[in-house]
Parts: structure tokens; C-alpha cells; sequence
């Protein structure tokens, strides 16, 4: 657990010194907004169904993002090996690294979201705002969300990078697998703008967590396998 | 025993087409159309055997290391990518007529569809690895978790009520005993077929390999 907190306080700090990652997923995620906006004329009728798609899509799109750059960071003056040189379990460089990942996408979400909520929702019909009843549990799938997909990102990011098509590789990889995430969470956040009782979406919700459980630990697990000699 | 192999898949397959053709009765609602059902059944079946040895040979390969474990998940992989690419287009020809469209996002073709997406993103992978061990180590760490994926995109498909016809198990309609006597000839004779093919390739495969070493460059 030390171990995972040392990766992960890491990893914090060169992000909180250098500054690359967060402002350029914030930036990116307000384009993509933008694009959205204009390719979808939305107006105060606008339909929770594509409202969560359209965050849904910008978080993952912009989460990737920032995976990529993560260990792309780790590759400058060979700082991977160095990591790999400490007497530490691979899985809990693994769970370290996700840990970092998470929060940072995470934090931008959190800034992209009341943007989102001017643009979009600000005056959507139908839509009601109580703190427990929409608030929370959205916050809520968005974390478990992008857990989902950072886990399955973190691992295929450091895949991607070794592989001699590099970064055209990590969306290839990652899309088709998370496949299950996006169904779920989108269901689910456009469930809760309509404000449906929790019971509607509890299997999803399911779903969801068990996914996340699965491939954390099937990550960790395989994560050894992955960087055997990131020589060759 | 390759001969062996090989006419006795042939003499299976052309007993599966007759049976198909002939043998089964005409089924009441869908008429002859529902006799491609026969050819869907055996690709779709040969396919999930081909995926599952991919499967089973990455795990061996991962914790062996030895060369001809990944060989035969390359090459299972190839002939499953075919057999499923069969499968979708033998399913959209019965669609088309059946529910009136070639395709439908119901969880069934939708699992189906990320299957074949996946595998389409094994081979890229392949290509796109660059050397040989990283090449096999890093197919074998995706088929992995994307066999491991599938169920879960099938559950997470389930969410909307599908329309593909369960044919076996509960809610099952149950079939004529023709029917299921051509269908399991077809499934035997495509299961073979795929035994067949993948013992050819990895012939070939290994004729490549053993090239790519006498000329010095590596594969």
C-alpha cells in the first residue's frame, strides 16, 4: 500500500511541477465540447440520452489523452527502467500508476463538469437538480466510469508506447474493450437526468463495478507479463 | 493421418451440405432461408473453438515462452477471424428476409461484431508490435483480456432486450429431430474443418518461420 502511495505521490508531483497533462485535457475536453455544441445545434431541447454520451465521449477521449502522455513522461531519460529497478512488485507499480491516472483524470473531469452543466443542461427541460437524488449518484458513476476505463488505459498505454505504431496504437487497443463501460455509464447518467429511481439502473450498475473489479485485477496480474524486458 | 483428416472432413462437409439442402425439413415460418441457419450454427461454433484455443494458447504461452504456442494462437486466430466473418455474413442473409434488415444492434450481433473488432485489433497488433518475443507476448496479453471482455460486452449488450431466436435452453422453442441431426453433423464437419485448417497453417507458418531463420532475418 506504501508502495502504491510513494508511485503515486510520484507521479503527483511531477504533474504538479511540470503542468502538461491537466491543462491540456481541460483545453482538450473544451474543444471537444465546442465541436459538439456546433456539429449538434443544442438547444434547451436537448435529450439526456445524448447530453451523456456527449460527456461520456469527451471524458474518454480526453482521458486517453492524458494516459498516453503518462507513460510517454516515463520514457524520457529512461525513468521506467529506473522505476523497475525498485524492489517492488510489478502489479503495485501497475496499481500506483492507475491510482495517479485515475485522480488526475478524475480532477479534470470534475472542472469540465459544471461546464458541461452551463452549456448543455442550464436549461434543459425535464431536468431536476437535488443534491442526492442527481448530484451524487452521477459524481458517483463517474467515478466508477472512469475507473473502468483508466484501469484497461493505464495498462495499454504502456503497451501502446513499446509497439512501433506508439500512440495510433492505444485507441485501437482500448475502445473495443471498453466497450461495456461506455454502454453502462452512459445508460446509467442519462437514467439518473431523467431522474429515475435507482432501481432502473441497478443492473448496470452491476456491471459496471464488476467490471471494474475484473480487469483491475486482471491488469495487475498480467502487468508483469507486459514489461518483461521493454528492451527489444 | 493428415489424409485421414482431410477426407474425412470433406466427406463430413458434404454430408452437412446435403443434409442441409435436403435432408432437414422446410421450416414452417422462415421457409428455405432458415436452412443457411445450418452453415451460421457450424461458423459461429467453429469460430468460439478457434477464439477459446487462442485463449487457452496465449495463457501457455505466457507462462512457457515457447514459440509454438503462440504459432498456434496466430493461427487460430486467423481462421476464426474468417469463420466469424462468415458467420456475419451467412446472419445478415437471414435477416435480411427474416426481420427485415441485414443488421441490428441486438446483443448477440453486437457481442458479435466487438468479437470480430477485437481480433481485427489482434492482427494490427501483430503486425504492429515490431520484434518477434514482444510481438507474441503482447497478442498473447490482449487475446487474454479480451476473451475475458467478452462476456462482460454481452452482459452490458443484455441491458436492451435482444430479438436473436434462443433456440436451446429455457424460453427455447425446441427443433424436429432431422434438424437437429443435420445441425450436428454441420457442427461436427465444421469442427474438423477448423482442425483441418489450423493444422495447414501452422505448417505453413512453421515453413515460414524455419525460412525467415535460414535467411538470417527474423520474422
Amino acid at each position: 500500500m506504501r508502495n502504491i502511495l510513494l508511485i503515486f505521490r510520484k507521479d503527483f508531483l511531477v504533474e504538479w511541477r511540470s503542468k502538461q497533462i491537466f491543462p491540456t485535457m481541460f483545453v482538450f475536453s473544451l474543444l471537444l465540447l465546442l465541436v459538439f455544441n456546433v456539429a449538434f445545434e443544442f438547444r434547451s431541447d436537448v435529450d439526456s440520452r445524448a447530453v451523456s454520451a456527449v460527456i461520456w465521449i469527451t471524458f474518454i477521449f480526453s482521458g486517453l489523452l492524458a494516459l498516453g502522455r503518462s507513460f510517454s513522461l516515463e520514457k524520457e531519460n529512461n525513468a521506467f527502467a529506473f522505476l523497475l529497478l525498485t524492489p517492488v512488485s510489478r502489479s503495485y507499480i501497475y496499481l500506483g500508476k492507475l491510482l495517479s491516472n485515475v485522480v488526475m483524470v478524475l480532477l479534470s473531469e470534475l472542472f469540465i463538469l459544471p461546464l458541461f452543466l452551463l452549456f448543455f443542461l442550464f436549461d434543459a427541460s425535464g431536468v431536476s437538480f437535488s443534491l442526492t437524488g442527481t448530484v451524487l449518484p452521477f459524481l458517483g458513476v463517474v467515478f466508477l466510469g472512469t475507473i473502468g476505463f483508466v484501469s484497461l488505459g493505464t495498462f495499454f498505454s504502456s503497451m501502446a508506447l513499446n509497439t512501433k505504431l506508439r500512440d495510433m496504437m492505444l485507441p485501437l487497443l482500448v475502445f473495443p474493450l471498453i466497450i461495456p463501460v461506455v454502454i453502462t455509464s452512459v445508460g446509467i447518467c442519462s437514467s439518473i437526468l431523467e431522474g429515475r429511481p435507482p432501481d432502473y439502473y441497478s443492473f448496470s450498475l452491476q456491471v459496471l463495478v464488476s467490471f471494474d473489479i475484473i480487469f483491475i485485477l486482471l491488469c495487475s496480474l498480467l502487468f508483469e507479463y507486459l514489461i518483461e524486458d521493454s528492451g527489444d | 493421418m493428415r489424409k485421414i483428416l482431410f477426407f474425412l472432413t470433406f466427406a463430413l462437409m458434404v454430408l452437412a451440405t446435403w443434409m442441409t439442402l435436403f435432408y432437414a425439413p422446410t421450416e414452417v415460418v422462415m421457409g428455405h432461408v432458415q436452412r443457411i441457419f445450418y452453415f451460421h450454427m457450424g461458423t459461429v461454433w467453429a469460430a468460439t473453438v478457434a477464439f477459446t484455443v487462442v485463449f487457452v494458447a496465449s495463457i501457455y504461452y505466457l507462462v512457457k515462452e515457447t514459440a509454438k504456442w503462440d504459432t498456434l494462437a496466430y493461427c487460430s486466430a486467423e481462421i476464426g477471424m474468417l469463420l466469424l466473418t462468415l458467420t456475419i455474413i451467412t446472419g445478415s442473409i437471414w435477416a435480411k428476409p427474416v426481420w427485415g434488415t441485414w443488421w441490428t444492434w441486438d446483443p448477440q450481433l453486437t457481442t458479435t461484431f466487438i468479437l470480430w473488432v477485437l481480433y481485427a485489433v489482434y492482427l494490427v497488433l501483430r503486425s504492429g508490435a515490431g520484434g518477434r518475443g514482444k510481438k507474441a507476448r503482447y497478442s498473447a496479453i490482449f487475446a487474454i483480456i479480451a476473451y475475458v471482455d467478452l462476456p462482460v460486452v454481452y452482459v452490458s449488450a443484455r441491458i436492451k432486450r435482444g430479438i436473436s431466436p434462443v433456440v436451446f435452453g429455457p424460453g427455447g422453442g425446441g427443433i424436429d429431430p432431422a434438424m437437429m441431426h443435420t445441425l450436428l453433423v454441420t457442427l461436427l464437419g465444421f469442427t474438423l474443418l477448423f482442425v483441418l485448417l489450423l493444422g495447414e497453417r501452422m505448417r505453413i507458418m512453421n515453413m515460414e518461420n524455419a525460412l525467415y531463420a535460414r535467411s538470417g532475418r527474423g520474422g
